[in-house]
């Protein structure tokens, strides 16, 4: 059971680092759906249901579409890379 | 330059924290509030969910504050976006397994979302959970099957509703006990649908407004 | 590995804190900043239901007439962080709205384009 708890956090930390190094920002936004989601388990291994049903229905879902507009809405016609 | 300078005051302020954090021992008994909310919690409200009665009855004014909040996001991203214009653009058809599973899956999802949080003093769930399902399944709709959507006004009238029976079902606590947002209707047997007052009352206002108000936020960000 | 075993979940906590401050403080993408401000609230709600935690602890619901009620969790942090989460939501879609108008604006979402700053 440790072992894989500590296999999920290790994912979720090597998930957030690659978010903060891609360049492409759609693919960055997908992974950070992907970091709520691993975080919305941990909590249900914390023994708190309420808070895992409610960070996977708004964190996971409603978070990326959000996102999803509004880089749809700031693109021009070149493209616009990270730094 | 700016990169290496952040770095560095960050890994210091990270041993900081950690040299006074490491006095919080994981796993042991921490507050001597909750052993009271565990221990009287089932004799006072009649719920099961010692979470639903924690947010709705032993913190009721957090609750009114977070349901303003939200309120005030909405309201506010709405200006910033379109300022006091109201013409709005269409947006293209979509394709024909999406149109037609969208048909499809749309009852289904409010009907999830509509159970979620009607027995939200029983089971694990409540209104924002519930709210946010419903938002998710109008994200489906206005994707997939786009003629036929909720218009502007049905979603405003909803959203006000919901927060006017919420403010008055508390003043009508104030009316009949000595403080606002008591429990002055009947406990009912345990572990049924009718019990504990008007906590499924609220539960379900709550999941009406916080749903049609998540679903108008995306509808603003998409046009 | 018995010291990783006992704080492995105050290492998730901080290290996302770590990287979402690392990401507000440094990047030059008004996209990636708000990416990071959605890092700090998942990390910051990890350690505060962590706290609340108690060993071989159960959920706080009775769904059965006779559970044992010494040994459940902490109920009150569960409350606050689901306040919090639904608030954090709120927040991302107005910096978002916000992001939106200055691109309109400027025509670019370069930070040190728009602020002037020298380095």
């Amino acid at each position: 059971m440790m072992i894989f708890i500590t296999l999920l956090v290790i994912i979720m930390l090597i998930g957030a680092i690659c978010s903060c190094i891609i360049k492409d920002l759609l693919s960055a936004v997908i992974i950070a759906g992907v970091v709520s989601l691993i975080a919305s388990i941990l909590f249900y291994f914390l023994q708190a249901p309420d808070v895992a049903m409610a960070e996977a229905a708004i964190g996971a879902a409603l978070t990326t579409a959000i996102f999803v507009f509004a880089i749809k809405k700031t693109k021009g016609k070149k493209d616009e890379k990270d730094d | 330059m700016r990169k290496t300078i952040s770095f560095i005051l960050l890994v210091i302020l990270l041993i900081g924290i950690y040299y006074a954090i490491a006095q919080v021992h994981y796993g042991e008994n921490k507050m001597e509030v909750s052993k009271h909310y565990i221990n009287e919690g089932l004799k006072e409200n009649g719920v099961t969910n010692i979470v639903t009665s924690v947010v709705l009855n032993y913190r009721g004014f957090d609750t009114l504050g977070e349901i303003t909040i939200l309120f005030i996001g909405a309201i506010g991203l709405g200006l910033v976006l379109f300022g006091f214009e109201t013409k709005r653009k269409d947006i293209m058809p979509a394709s024909l397994i999406l149109a037609t599973g969208c048909r499809f899956l749309f009852p289904l999802i409010l009907l999830l979302g509509i159970y979620i949080f009607v027995h939200g003093h029983l089971t694990p769930g409540g209104g924002f959970q519930g709210g946010a399902v419903i938002a998710s399944g109008f994200l489906l709709s206005y994707i997939g099957c786009s003629k036929k959507r909720i218009s502007e006004k049905g979603i405003n009238i909803l959203e006000s509703l919901g927060g006017t029976i919420f403010i008055l079902i508390g003043l009508l606590g104030l009316l009949f006990s000595g403080y606002y947002l008591s429990n002055f209707l009947p406990k009912g047997t345990i572990n049924t649908l009718i019990s504990g007052g008007i906590i499924p009352l609220l539960y379900i206002v709550i999941g009406l407004k916080v749903g049609v108000e998540l679903a108008g936020i995306i509808y603003k960000l998409m046009e | 590995m018995d010291f990783l075993y006992k704080n492995i979940y105050y290492i998730g906590a901080f290290g996302l804190i770590f990287i979402g401050l690392y990401m507000v403080a440094a990047k030059k993408n008004l996209i990636k900043i708000i990416i990071g401000l959605g890092f700090i609230d998942t990390g910051i709600n990890l350690f505060l239901i962590m706290i609340g935690y108690i060993k071989n602890g159960t959920a706080p619901i009775f769904t059965k007439a006779g559970i044992d009620s010494a040994q459940m969790v902490d109920p009150v942090p569960q409350a606050l962080v689901l306040t919090a989460i639904v608030i954090n939501v709120a927040i991302l879609a107005l910096a978002l709205g916000l992001a939106i108008k200055l691109y309109e604006h400027y025509k670019t979402l370069d930070v040190s384009k728009i602020r002037g700053l020298k380095w």
